[in-house]
């Protein structure tokens, strides 16, 4: 039985001056957040989390995980997801919930024991509420994070067209696996759109090959000369050079050019297009 | 074992949990190493071979941590690394560091090539508790 006067207390302290809870609770967010959010928005939001709270509680819901919650939770997810996509920070997110803590303060005033027990429990479930919202919030911002990486992973692998049939990617930073395969793949599906026979690999802007990074690259060259494809590596910087002999990377059968001008050339050469200097042009 | 840190050169801890962790690792070293002008090429090879264990750490070893900092002596300056898992550790350690030997699907080179890369190396394995391979690479 004590479950259900629980209840009755907590519901009692949110429902007594409903209207004016809910209301000041409002007040006191958009405050906290500014403009930033629109006030009919937030109006909307906040009333219709205060009323799954106040239906929660009469049901008994004792925590954030109680089945009865299951409405605030959704509402809640909906809040913190809204809140991390539009840039705001984890405390702002919070405070929406916290905020209705303050309000509720004034209510203690008639000092009554039941008051202060029922608001501390609240409290307690008010604190779990918060938690959930910033759990919420960062699995967004996670989720955000890794949708704008994939699309960098996507922005920063050009393959470039240098000549009819010649193909290039220019490989710029710290290559990861997946990095590595996504230009890899891209590398292979270029021969095939563009028909070429030759294709550059440029590493003159990477700090480092590790062995994943040479087995990507040594798959991606037998695979292109199944293609009837000829790679050719550019670029290998002294201290990468040093590194891949120390560290026993075998890259025999595969031709590396110290510069990228220099692949080309060859790779002209290998396409039978001649360059020929002009007599009269001052170099 | 004892660590390679002299007392006041406390290292930093990094997890490593996910390919991007192993990333991470590399741009530490990197910084370290700068930090303690080590030459290009020693640049590289440190780099190369924290890349290296911090993949293993990950991929054979089920994650775990690097320490990683600077150390010295009384001649020389360093960059020192300690990579510790708590996963299957190494049954017969000779033939993990045989160059070309895996038990995945890598070129076998990490751990044989590593070795090579760096001054000093020390593998501590047990199996069924985990493994720990502290590498240095001291400044010319
Ligand atoms: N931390 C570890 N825990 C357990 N086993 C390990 C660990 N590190 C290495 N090994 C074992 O040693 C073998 C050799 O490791 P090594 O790094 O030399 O090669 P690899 O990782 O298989 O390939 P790669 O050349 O890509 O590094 C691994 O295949 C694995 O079986
Ligand atoms: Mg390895």
């Amino acid at each position: 039985m004590a479950k259900q006067d629980n209840a009755v207390d907590l519901v009692g302290l949110l429902a007594a001056e409903k209207q004016d809870l809910a209301a000041s609770w409002v007040r006191e967010v958009q405050e906290s957040l500014g403009r930033r959010v629109g006030a009919a928005e937030l109006d909307r939001e906040l009333r219709e989390l205060y009323e799954a709270l106040v239906e929660a509680l009469r049901q008994g819901a004792q925590d954030v995980h109680a089945e009865q919650m299951s409405e605030v939770r959704a509402l809640l997810t909906e809040l913190s997801r809204n809140r991390a996509r539009q840039g705001f920070s984890p405390s702002e997110t919070a405070i929406s919930v916290f905020a209705l803590k303050t309000v509720l303060e004034p209510a203690l005033r008639d000092g009554s024991a039941d008051t202060v027990r029922a608001y501390l429990q609240l409290g307690r479930i008010l604190d779990g509420l918060g938690l959930f919202t910033i759990e919420t919030y960062t699995q967004t911002r996670d989720e955000l994070i890794t949708a704008q990486a994939e699309q960098l992973l996507e922005l920063s692998t050009p393959v470039v067209r240098l000549w009819d049939g010649v193909i290039a990617v220019p490989l710029v930073g710290t290559l990861d696996s997946a990095r590595t395969q996504v230009v890899m793949e891209k590398l292979l599906q270029a021969l095939v759109d563009t028909g070429s026979e030759q294709a550059i690999i440029d590493i003159t802007g990477v700090p480092a090959v590790d062995t994943q990074v040479a087995q990507h690259l040594l798959k991606t060259i037998v695979a292109a000369r199944l293609m009837g494809a000829e790679c050719t590596v550019s670029g290998i910087s002294p201290q990468i050079a040093q590194t891949i002999v120390a560290l026993g990377i075998e890259f025999d059968g595969i031709v590396t050019k110290a510069s990228l001008a220099d692949a080309l050339k060859l790779a002209l050469r290998r396409s039978g297009v001649d360059m020929v200097a002009h007599a009269g042009v001052q170099r | 074992m004892t660590a390679p840190w002299a007392a006041g050169d406390d290292p930093q801890v990094y997890s490593v949990a996910r390919s991007a962790d192993v990333v991470q690792i590399r741009q530490v070293i990197r910084a370290l190493a700068q930090q303690c002008r080590l030459s290009l090429v020693d640049q590289t090879k440190m780099i190369t071979a924290a890349s290296e264990l911090a993949r293993n750490t990950l991929t054979y070893g089920g994650g775990g941590t690097v320490s990683a900092g600077v150390v010295s002596d009384a001649s020389k300056r360093g960059v020192a690394a300690v990579f510790e898992d708590s996963g299957p550790g190494i049954a017969d350690v000779d033939q993990a560091m045989t160059d070309g030997w895996t038990s995945g699907g890598g070129l076998g080179l990490g751990l044989s090539g590593a070795r090579r890369l760096v001054d000093d190396f020390r593998l501590h394995t047990v199996p069924g508790e985990g493994t720990t391979v502290t590498i240095i690479k001291w400044a010319r």
